[in-house]
């Protein structure tokens, strides 16, 4: 390791999700708190084993969908029986069950744009250069291999022991990825 | 893995219980991915050409052309007229928009209800809705005459002071149509973000990778992004199946809200849903059939896919039969005399009677072909009746709109209806903007969603011995 550069961390590459599942519990057991995992798809389990609490994209789409639903009522309300009353065939000025149907087509398009910003927001993208792209065998991660990486500013981190831990766990191609 | 092998095998259940398998394990993950890569990556193959040229011509030449001597010349170049105001505008705005919807039903409820198989149709499924979509958006506004004046549909202040009317359902359709288009954008897209990234992984040219990089938005596969990923599909799916009720309901409601005979009917949201899921299963089988053969993709897309989707059609069929036969009896039933006039005339008027008898032969009776094994596993068969019942919905929707206009309470306001050059010129426009549409997405991106397959196989659990479990893990 060259004190004057900066790393991202180890990197290793696995096999078959078992064996990034039980890499996965290993680094878990020996106590790191800053390192990820990178499959081709969700591997069930995996979320578990790495501690990941319950998603806040919920809570996004909730407050979009909700915040959307309540102003478009508004919306009606102010339009049709405040700012400017227009009588239609006799029919209320601001009714609930008429306001209710756009007002939930709101509902559904605004929840659906929260989830999706929450989406990308919790996940920190778009983020067009990460420093695992500079490791040539990564692009296999949206293939058929499994990744685990092991952040060196993880208090625990050291190059020699992490990479035995790595080596221990069955990973293979064990690389420190530069940060820049 | 030897010992992984024999694992399987004592495990397995007897051959009679066995289940096919949804995606073929053989060929290991890594091949699976260039097979199922492969299409849009390989050369151009000459079919896609002879396909895509004249598609692109409708698309690129005949529609816009048509659109401008329409928008500069006005309404009159239709066969729109009084009592008949609309015509094939709408016929193909409700047939659009109920193509779209087998797509948002295919990957969105079957999501919910944990279907796995939808993996494999799902992306191809998801472009078609948003493709026809677009094309139904198109219609209503340019339907309006002065497509200039468009911006009056929507809700924002103005110098005239005057606002929407929200207590109108073609209001509310406005709002429903645009909500569709950019919800099933949005799933659509969200649903590639994986797959671009691995088109960008896979890429060999650096225009590739760029391109795809920037759409792939720097996506990594952390396990810590597919949590909040998962989640948001889960969201996403949520919504975009309330969509699958909700749009065609308003549609629905553009006719029950008004007086006419005919449209008048409380079965008309469920009415609109039903045709419209059954005319979009249709179009799904008219697209799937021929590119699980021209891109290669038989054993992904396996008969047994086919014959998941000819029976959905089935019962949607059999909806749509229950639904006709209801709509006879409650127009005899409520012994409204125009109500019993406009159902009559349907199917032994002295115009349009045809059209009556092809939406009860095909929409109803056609599908319930389905019921045989033998036809659901003949694959020319099963596109030849989704073709026909793409026809026969499309006269649904002339015989409940012409139908119901061209006689209503006035005898001496009584008239016809016949599409002018521009009529189907339009339609024949927004055939080719679809197909071109489709076409370029089959090209350019993977038609199935590789990472969602990939997740779907044995070789994706890490608890079975393929997944690299060891026994007893």
């Amino acid at each position: 390791m060259d004190a004057n550069r900066k790393y991202y961390g180890l990197v290793a590459e696995f096999d078959s999700p078992a064996a990034i599942l039980r890499a996965a519990e290993k680094v878990r057991d020996a106590g790191y708190h800053r390192w990820d995992t990178f499959t081709p798809f969700p591997i069930h389990g995996l979320d578990r084993v790495m501690g990941l609490k319950n998603s806040l994209v919920g809570w996004f789409a909730l407050l979009f969908g909700g915040g959307a639903f309540v102003g478009c009522m508004a919306m009606i309300w102010f339009m049709n029986d405040f700012d400017y009353p227009v009588i239609v065939g006799g029919k209320p000025m601001f009714s609930p069950p008429a306001a209710f149907v756009p007002s939930y087509i709101l509902l559904v398009l605004a929840g659906a744009i929260g989830a999706f910003v929450g989406m990308i927001a919790l996940n920190e993208l778009p983020r067009f250069h990460h420093p695992l792209f500079k490791s040539r065998r990564f692009s296999l991660a949206s293939r058929d291999k499994y990744f685990l990486a092991i952040g060196s500013t993880d208090p625990k981190f050291s190059e020699t022991e992490t990479r035995k831990l790595l080596a221990e766990a069955g990973g293979a191609h064990i690389e420190l990825v530069e940060d820049d | 893995m030897p010992d992984a092998a024999l694992n399987l095998k004592t495990l397995a259940p007897p051959p009679e219980l066995r289940r096919p398998k949804l995606v073929p394990g053989e060929r290991g993950l890594g091949g699976l991915t260039d097979h199922l890569t492969a299409f849009a990556e390989g050369k151009t193959p000459r079919w896609w050409w002879i396909m895509f040229l004249p598609a692109a011509f409708l698309a690129a030449v005949v529609l816009p052309s048509l659109l401008i001597y329409q928008i500069s010349s006005g309404i009159g170049v239709w066969g729109n007229n009084q009592p008949v105001s609309w015509g094939w505008d709408i016929i193909n705005f409700v047939w659009w928009v109920g193509v779209a919807h087998a797509g948002t039903l295919i990957s969105a409820l079957l999501f919910l209800t944990r279907q796995h198989w939808r993996t494999a149709i799902g992306r191809a499924a998801e472009a078609m809705t948003v493709f026809a979509v677009m094309m139904a958006g198109l219609y209503p506004g340019i339907h309006t005459g002065r497509v200039w004046f468009d911006w009056f549909l929507a809700p924002i202040p103005t110098s005239n002071g005057i606002w929407p009317q929200f207590r109108s359902p073609l209001m509310w359709d406005v709002f429903a149509v645009n909500t569709y288009l950019m919800v099933s954008t949005l799933f659509w897209y969200m649903g590639l973000i994986p797959d671009l990234a691995l088109m960008r992984d896979r890429a060999k040219t650096r225009v590739r990778k760029i391109i795809f990089g920037v759409f792939a938005l720097g996506w990594t596969g952390s396990a810590r992004h597919w949590h909040n990923y998962e989640k948001a599909y889960l969201v996403l799916s949520g919504l975009a199946t309330l969509l699958v009720f909700t749009v065609s309901s308003i549609v629905g409601m553009d006719f029950a809200t008004s007086q006419l005979a005919g449209w008048h009917e409380t079965i008309f949201p469920f009415y609109f849903v039903a045709g419209a899921v059954f005319c979009g299963f249709g179009m799904v089988l008219v697209l799937l059939i021929p590119l699980r053969k021209l891109c290669h993709l038989e054993d992904v897309i396996t008969p047994q896919h086919i014959d998941k989707v000819c029976k959905m059609t089935l019962l949607m069929g059999c909806i749509m039969a229950y639904i006709y036969v209801m709509e006879y009896f409650l127009a005899w039933y409520t012994g409204n005399p125009y109500d019993s006039w406009v159902f009559g005339h349907r199917l032994f008027g002295h115009q349009y009677w045809f059209g009556g008898w092809i939406m009860i032969l095909v929409n109803a009776t056609l599908p319930q072909l389905f019921w045989f094994k033998k036809v659901r596993q003949n694959l020319k068969l099963i596109f030849v009746i989704a073709v026909l019942i793409n026809i026969g919905m499309w006269f649904e929707r002339f015989v409940i709109i012409v139908g119901s206009l061209y006689q209503d309470f006035l005898p001496a306001n009584w008239g016809a209806y016949f599409p002018t050059w521009v009529d189907v010129g339009t339609f024949a426009g927004t055939l080719g903007a679809f197909f071109t549409m489709y076409l370029l997405f089959v090209r350019f991106l993977p038609v199935i969603a590789v990472s969602e397959v990939k997740g779907a196989t044995p070789q994706a659990d890490p608890h079975h011995p393929l997944g690299g479990a060891k026994g007893g893990h």
